[in-house]
């Protein structure tokens, strides 16, 4: 509390709306990052981006090495999926995938060499690449949002020509509670954050350099810092006040440039392109070092798992061995969930593969997650005050509940993001996220019978 | 390995508030303004307040078993619409009118409507609404310590006719008098003081806003001053329920406005219309009046001040 009102006093900036949950930081908050082994089979889920799924470039008996594409796709909202570890293709099967959904996987046997594959050269000299061939590197290091949206880089730093790109923000802001990976990489690894920005300022050269950090993050802002003080560019530190979601894209933008973006508009069209601070350390290993996506962190955390711990894990190990390597439960969990407690989805199995979008597993029990009963909405109003997005949730919740999906369109019903804060909020535990979420399904589920029958 | 889990939309962590939790902070916060009842107007008061919250509890228990519905009264609404109800009758009532106001303010201004959440008006608000008309006398025979006597807004309401401060302030209460509680009224309206401070422990708890009360207030003492009333606006404010209705009434949830912006207009209206009953009407007392008509007058209020969606702004 004394924290929050020091950040308002100090007038970081921020954004209308948005709660302040407990963070669990404190769970991995000093664990440095630690390397993880895998022992088992490495799965590879051909879409682990938002996009199109990637079709197997290998065949059930190749050896494959690190960085050795596993699938790939013509489409350009794509990204390759590539071996973290080098082995025999056991198998392409359909397997369960964190979501839940069941998705085509290359199955790749581990030869513990962990032999490298050429194909992807380093760049020390990246000040000479022109800007296409900076993107053609990072799409082939299979490079994604790796805040979790695992969006494809390439595309995102490919806006329309005439778009302006003013700001480029590096977001460390890390405002989901328990998750410590990007922390722990600004604190370890503050040079390859830095570099990876710097490269993609040379596509951007009017832009200016910002790294958003929350607040509650002071070392992290300090050695950020540091790390610029003997540097010369156009990049700055700026902190933000702690609140959730105060990384999520259009909030941080806001926070930064004071600009809203409209509604189905783009960061591009108001000037900015943000990255995740694991993104953009992927983008300087990729260029400098010829490194792909093979690895991310991922913090496991949560009251029932024995010794929480950032772990540095090889793409595709299984969630399990994660869970393991943290000394397991300390008693039978209540729910698993890939991410964190505000924006993470349950899992169905541990028994699911690492992709490049897992940037943690929280494992809560039962008193931490509790599931309480609905009653009905009192107007209260807290929901109103805690969207971000400025939305009526209440309402909302309504009008999809009476299934009247146009006029949950009309009030602006598609605008949610789905940070949970209205749910989070609600005196009455009623599921506003939720029946947004179905909200948005039905909508676009009316949208696809008109457009068939226009067909028809 | 057998394991299950649950799944579940996010998020998965919910803040640490109930609807119990939020009505019993009001009731909390309604505590010193009835002890402040009690030890003014007398220990009576303390037995119509029982007799009340019983009443209310009950009727929407026994309705929600009649209907079939998931008893809940143990979110506190009903007891806490009991002692506004009993907060809003003199301590001289017999002990049958509270209750039947009890039953009426539950069955039919809450229940019939969906019950919680969904009615219009303030229950208890009505409740009494309902007991003025139909018990006129007993509920405007005010007593202080034994001594029947008029109320400082009926003493300002006979000066409107003499020059306005002359002649009746006299009998008009002091400012400090009216400020502890030392006068006649309602039970729970007595005591700006314990009302005041049970109001701050509650826009201290982000349980209400600040928006509402004061602006009420404000208002209401503003009209005071611009209509000239005798006994000026400090008094005006300290002397009927006005504190109360500010601070524990026009806040209902329920029954104002959604909006910050929406909750402002609906105060200030309040405000307007307290002061317009207060000065022209028939009846001394303008509080009760002015809630319930702005009560109806909340969906437009919502409507007109819903927020403009994030990007549509500029």
């Amino acid at each position: 509390m004394i924290k929050e009102l020091n950040d308002i006093a100090m007038k970081l900036p921020t954004f209308k709306g948005g709660i302040h949950p407990p963070d669990g930081k404190l769970l991995t908050e000093s664990k440095e990052i630690e390397a993880l082994c895998p022992s088992g089979e490495l799965v590879y889920p051909m879409s682990q981006h938002l996009g199109v799924p990637c079709a197997p470039a290998v065949k059930k008996g190749d050896s494959v090495l690190i960085g050795q594409k596993l699938g790939d796709s013509d489409a350009f909202v794509s990204a390759p999926v590539l071996a973290s570890v080098s082995g025999t293709v056991k198998d392409i099967a359909l397997r369960m995938t964190i979501s839940g959904a069941v998705e085509t996987c290359v199955v790749v046997e581990n030869d513990g060499k962990y032999e490298h594959d050429a194909a992807l050269l380093p760049h020390r000299d990246y000040e000479s690449l022109e800007p296409k061939e900076i993107l053609r590197i990072i799409r082939e290091a299979g490079i994604v949002g790796m805040g979790g949206a695992t969006f494809p880089t390439h595309v995102k730093l490919s806006p329309p020509p005439d778009r302006k790109i003013r700001w480029l923000i590096v977001n460390g802001a890390e405002c989901e509670p328990f998750l410590n990976c990007d922390n722990r990489l600004m604190l370890e690894h503050p040079e390859p954050i830095i570099g990876g920005l710097e490269i993609c300022m040379k596509i951007f050269p009017d832009a200016e350099g910002i790294i958003a950090i929350e607040n509650n993050k002071p070392e992290s802002i300090r050695r950020m810092e540091g790390e610029l003080s003997d540097r010369s560019g156009n990049i700055r530190v700026v902190p933000h006040e702690v609140k959730y979601p105060q990384g999520a894209e259009k909030m941080l933008i806001y926070s930064v440039t004071g600009q809203e973006i409209p509604p189905g508009a783009l960061p591009a069209d108001v000037g900015c392109i943000i990255l995740n601070v694991s993104t953009a350390s992927h983008i300087w290993q990729a260029v400098m070092d010829g490194i792909p996506v093979v690895e991310r962190i991922v913090s496991v955390t949560g009251d029932v798992i024995a010794a929480p711990k950032n772990l540095s894990v090889p793409l595709g190990t299984s969630v399990r061995e994660l869970i393991d390597a943290c000394g397991g439960f300390t008693e039978p969990p209540a729910k698993v969930l890939s991410g964190g407690p505000m924006m993470g989805v349950s899992m169905r199995s541990i028994d699911v593969p690492t992709v490049k979008g897992t940037s943690g597993i929280l494992a809560l029990s039962r008193r931490s997650s509790l599931n309480l009963a609905e009653s009905n909405c009192i107007r209260c109003g807290r929901c109103v005050e805690a969207c971000p997005m400025k939305l009526v949730p209440t309402t909302l919740d309504l009008l999809v509940r009476r299934r009247e999906y146009s006029e949950f369109e009309s009030e602006g019903g598609m605008n949610c993001i789905e940070c949970g804060c209205c749910t989070y909020t609600c005196p009455s535990r009623r599921h506003l996220t939720q029946t947004c979420r179905d909200g948005k399904a039905g909508v676009m589920a009316a949208r696809r019978k008109a457009q068939s029958q226009r067909k028809g | 390995m057998n394991e299950t889990f649950v799944v579940s939309s996010s998020p998965h962590i919910r803040a640490d508030i109930s609807t119990q939790k939020i009505m019993g902070l009001v009731l909390l916060a309604l505590v010193p303004a009835g002890a402040a009842g009690a030890y003014f107007l007398g220990t009576r008061s303390l037995l119509v307040m029982a007799v009340s919250v019983v009443a209310c509890v009950a009727a929407e228990a026994a309705w929600q078993k009649c209907a079939g519905q998931a008893l809940t009264v143990s979110d506190l609404s009903a007891a806490l619409t009991g002692l506004l109800l009993a907060y809003n009758v003199p301590p001289s009532i017999p002990l049958w009118m509270p209750a039947i106001g009890g039953v009426f303010a539950i069955v039919i201004v809450k229940q019939f409507f969906g019950g919680l959440g969904q009615n219009i008006v303030n229950p208890a608000l009505a409740g009494r609404a309902m007991m003025l008309i139909c018990w006129p006398v007993q509920m405007t025979t005010w007593t202080v310590q034994g001594v029947s006597g008029p109320t400082a807004l009926a003493v300002i309401k006979g000066a409107g006719s003499a020059a306005p401060g002359e002649g009746a302030s006299s009998a008009l209460p002091s400012l400090m008098d009216a400020f502890l509680g030392r006068m006649g009224g309602c039970i729970g309206e007595t005591s700006a003081l314990a009302l005041i401070a049970g109001g701050v422990l509650l826009i201290a708890a982000g349980i209400i806003s600040w928006r509402i009360p004061v602006v009420y207030i404000v208002t209401a003492a503003a009209m005071s001053a611009l209509l000239g009333r005798a006994g000026g606006p400090v008094l005006e404010v300290l002397s009927g329920g006005l504190i109360l209705g500010a601070f524990f009434m026009a806040t209902d949830y329920t029954t104002s406005p959604i909006t910050p912006k929406g909750q402002m207009i609906f105060a200030f209206g309040c405000g307007l219309i307290a002061s317009i009953i207060r000065a022209f009407g028939g009846y001394p007392e303008g509080v009760s009046y002015s809630i319930l008509i702005m009560n109806l007058t909340v969906p437009l209020i919502d409507r007109a001040t819903a927020p403009k969606v994030f990007g549509e702004a500029k």
